[in-house]
């Protein structure tokens, strides 16, 4: 439990990607099984226990606590998890000892209901600090760190010198404490071979087009799909155990049983899940927010069904029967899938279609002009490219319409983490609006990044000579008609907010461009923004 | 012995005083009537006792000062040497009168020349902890109880929350990182008195005998130490002029708290931002002050140390001052010891 503390309070304050896939290979590296297999499910988020409410932890402090000491204790620290791994005393003549994580993990696994509020005490007196923190975070089940489940298997690739998407197509057939791969990773075993069939698969993700990626590439290798904006599935149907599952691996078949019934297919696919009408039937496509109400849902009632039916836009094909097509050129695995949605329900499968271009201009215009609005944008594939778990960059890219821009005010500006901790890199920023007294700002988003280094320096200079007021690490800086310091934000898209002040939320903004030669009287209005709602980028 | 005979010539009227009445807290800081002068004021006065050479409890500008010969030092190097009129020596554990009132200085165990102040007329003994620590520190003398009516503590972690790790496993986790991750400079924040060289003995008792860069603002204080006789190892300035710069990869630096949110801190290879502070137990802190590293060090007493060393001492009323003294009182209270907040103001609880 020691180890895996320590790298849980690393993990939480190290900004750097790179530096947490070092401390996460070195933690998995130097850990014996199945303590590092158990780490890796809980920052995985795979770890299934019986997870502990907050009430009892804080009734095992206040068997031995004050309650008034208690609170004051809970005041100041904010996290009850925090608070009692803190202020726990274990019993006169406890020496704190080391208890594997695999030991707290198999021993809460086992425990009854009854038999938890023990097990807790129990643990709590033997860890220290660090170890009962770490504890209580697993148990609460909120763990919270800053690790996608990507970073941790890019450790794994690193701890055993393989490559992410070996890791990738096992993942899901594999479970905690996951001994298989980890004989396998520290070279005592071959690769594990999966069994069960109809077992999710990871998917194949695009890197998006940046600056200068199209340079140097030529459009005859490859292909341009439609992006829609609906939610990636996959479909299983394997020696007639019939699947759907998210793109995370979630299944999600209860909520959407007509697929379940239509697919009447041998394999799995790759599609967008849509509601409204296939192509094949030439009815519309509905948008994402039909869809929502589709989502989330245990139960589907018939006239959810009759409003919002359900359908898959087939991407790609990774198994047609039993054989394994991933291994294939997208072009034949696209011939393959043609076939298969040929022979399938029309109501409930519909292909992809590709978008012919000749030139990156004339897709870059269809792209910034799509003919339907469930469209985000384009998807460029390699014709040679084989179905690759994961997201790396070359064989798919993603295109998405321009995003919006605005004018806006820095109003508030923060210091950022490691390298950045000497530099104001965290910028709040506003619009204009009517507020009673005048026209006034209201801020509207946060960004943290858009800029280079040299515009950087700009923005910390600006801040550190206009400071006007500060809030603890926040610096508020001088933002008025004639003063102050306008720049040019670009997002994704806008949703409603209650949370908001403004009502709007951003979706990643970012600083587009810094705009010293404006003012910030010139800086857009509240009221742009909110006719932009709904609008997707 | 001359403590003895002044006391003895005190008038009847002392004899029955209450402790509150032979100090109390006045704008200026703490105040003894009897004796006219303040301990640690925060503004300048005509005689201060001074406890330590922290910049809160040590100003300038008083015109006579009581106070350890390495806590008048500390403030000669910090202000200069007109930072009083009129400087005097306190011994360690030598009783001495002021305007009749009799006073001595005893180890506080804080930092370098740090002293509690026991205060006594009329036969009730007042002790002024001042800042003091219980756990061993290789720069500076161990606290010693002082039996006393009144013992004033600080309270600055008086939280159930607080326990200090072992200093040496904190040390150790900053060598551990500096093998995991040798291309990195680590920079440690900790404070100019006391904290800094205290890190710097912690990591050479556990064998890091490679030179160590230190921020300017440390330059004077590592060297006072190492004239008192605390061997710091090979000290060298983080600062280089010239056009080609080390980055100071693999390499620990330390330099005050403030410097790393200043430019000062570009000059290094993907700095790990370490921080020496008791503050470095709350999660919160260390990620609001962009710290990767949290070393708990602490030159201040844990929960557990204040509330052992109120039982140790066991005196009669227990007072206490900056921080969180509402958490103490309670505490006190719940053992039926007396006890009050004593609300002094001008001493910054949050710099460690």
């Amino acid at each position: 439990m020691k180890a895996f503390a320590e790298l849980l309070g690393r993990l939480v304050l190290t900004p750097q990607r790179n530096a947490k896939i070092r401390l996460l290979a070195d933690y998995f590296r130097s850990t014996p099984d199945p303590s590092r297999g158990f780490a890796l499910a809980a920052i995985a988020g795979t770890l299934s226990l019986n997870t502990v409410k907050p009430a009892l932890i804080r009734d095992l402090l206040l068997e031995r606590m004050d309650e008034v000491l208690f609170h004051y204790s809970y005041d100041y620290v904010g996290d009850l998890a925090e608070t009692v791994s803190l202020a726990w005393e274990p019993p006169q003549g406890t020496a704190p000892a080391d208890i594997p994580l695999g030991e707290v993990v198999e021993r809460l696994q086992r425990a009854g209901r009854s038999e938890v509020r023990s097990l807790v005490r129990d643990v709590l007196d033997r860890l220290d600090t660090a170890g009962r923190f770490a504890f209580l975070k697993l148990v609460t089940g909120g763990l919270r760190i800053g690790v996608s489940a990507r970073l941790a298997k890019q450790a794994l690739a690193d701890m055993g010198g393989k490559d992410i998407g070996e890791i990738e197509t096992l993942w899901h057939g594999l479970s905690p404490p996951y001994l298989p791969l980890f004989l396998w990773l520290s070279g005592e075993a071959e690769m594990p071979v999966l069994t069960t069939p109809a077992v999710f698969h990871s998917v194949m993700l695009a890197t998006p087009i940046g600056e200068g990626d199209l340079e140097g590439l030529d459009p005859a290798d490859f292909a341009a799909e439609w992006k829609w904006d609906g939610i990636r599935v996959q479909l299983a149907n394997i020696g007639g155990v019939r699947r759907l599952y998210s793109r995370s691996g979630d299944e999600i078949s209860g909520a959407f049983p007509e697929i379940i019934e239509a697919a009447d297919i041998a394999g799995v696919i790759d599609g967008e899940l849509l509601v409204g009408g296939t192509m094949r039937t030439n009815r519309a496509t509905a948008t994402f927010g039909d869809l929502q109400q589709r989502l989330n849902r245990k139960t589907v009632n018939r006239k959810l069904f009759e409003d919002f039916p359900a359908f898959i836009r087939g991407y790609d094909i990774l198994f047609s029967g039993e054989r394994d097509m991933r291994p294939e050129p997208f072009q034949t695995r696209r011939q393959a899938l043609a076939a298969l949605i040929d022979a399938a329900s029309p109501q409930h499968f519909d292909l992809s279609p590709l978008v012919p271009f000749s030139t990156w201009e004339e897709l870059d215009r269809l792209r910034s002009e799509p003919p339907d609005p469930v469209i985000e944008g384009i998807m460029l594939k390699r014709l040679d490219s084989p179905y690759l778990a994961g997201r790396m960059k070359g064989p798919w890219f993603k295109w998405k319409r321009a995003p919006f821009n605005i004018d806006a005010v820095l109003m508030y500006a923060q210091r950022g983490h490691g390298k950045r901790s000497s530099y104001y890199s965290d910028f709040t920023f506003g619009v204009w609006t009517e507020a009673e007294g005048g026209t006034a700002l209201v801020p509207v988003g946060k960004a943290y990044f858009g800029f280079t280094d040299a515009e950087l320096e700009v923005l910390d200079r600006f801040v550190r000579d206009n400071t006007v007021e500060r809030f603890g690490p926040v610096r508020a800086v001088r933002a008025e008609p004639d003063a102050g310091f306008v720049v040019e934000v670009a997002f994704e898209g806008l949703n409603r907010s209650t949370r908001h002040k403004s009502g709007v939320a951003m979706r990643f903004p970012r600083i587009a461009r810094l705009r010293p030669d404006k003012l910030p009287r010139e800086a857009d209005r509240l009221e742009t923004l909110q006719a932009m709602i709904g609008i997707k980028s | 012995m001359r403590g003895q005979l002044a006391e003895a010539r005190l008038p009847a009227i002392f004899v029955r005083m209450k402790p509150d009445s032979l100090l109390y807290p006045a704008p200026k800081g703490l105040y003894c009537q009897k004796g006219d002068f303040y301990i640690d004021p925060v503004q300048p006065v005509e005689r201060a006792l001074i406890t330590h050479g922290h910049s809160d409890h040590a100003r300038a500008g008083h015109r006579r000062v009581l106070a350890t010969r390495e806590t008048l030092d500390i403030m000669r190097i910090r202000y200069g040497d007109g930072f009083c009129g009129e400087s005097e020596i306190a011994k360690l554990g030598e009783a001495m009168t002021v305007n009749g009132v009799r006073v001595s200085f005893h180890p506080a165990g804080h930092v370098l020349g740090s002293a509690q102040i026991a205060v006594e007329a009329g036969g009730k003994r007042i002790v002024v902890s001042g800042d003091y620590k219980r756990r061993s520190d290789p720069t500076c003398r161990p606290f010693e109880p002082v039996s006393c009516d009144v013992f004033i503590t600080e309270a600055t972690f008086g939280l159930p929350v607080f326990h200090h790790p072992d200093d040496r496993a904190e040390t150790a986790r900053l060598l551990a990182s500096l093998k995991q991750f040798p291309e990195r400079a680590h920079v440690v924040g900790a404070y100019a008195l006391g904290k800094a060289q205290r890190v710097i003995a912690l990591l050479r008792q556990q064998g890091y005998d490679e030179p160590i860069h230190i921020h300017g603002a440390l330059a004077k204080l590592c060297e006072y130490y190492r004239t008192e006789g605390i061997d710091l190892g090979d000290l060298r300035p983080a600062t280089l002029a010239g056009d080609k710069r080390p980055d100071f990869a693999g390499g620990i630096v330390i330099g005050p708290p403030s410097a790393f949110a200043d430019r000062w801190a570009r000059r290094f290879a993907e700095p790990v931002a370490a921080f020496a502070s008791g503050w470095m137990l709350i999660r919160q802190r260390a990620k609001q002050r962009g710290v990767e590293l949290p070393l708990v060090i602490s030159d201040h007493c844990d929960w557990a140390e204040l509330t052992g060393t109120i039982r140790e001492i066991a005196p009669a009323e227990v007072w206490v001052t900056h921080g969180r003294e509402e958490a103490l009182v309670r505490w006190c209270e719940l053992e039926c010891i007396p006890a009050r907040p004593l609300h002094l103001v001008g001493y910054d609880d949050e710099g460690e």
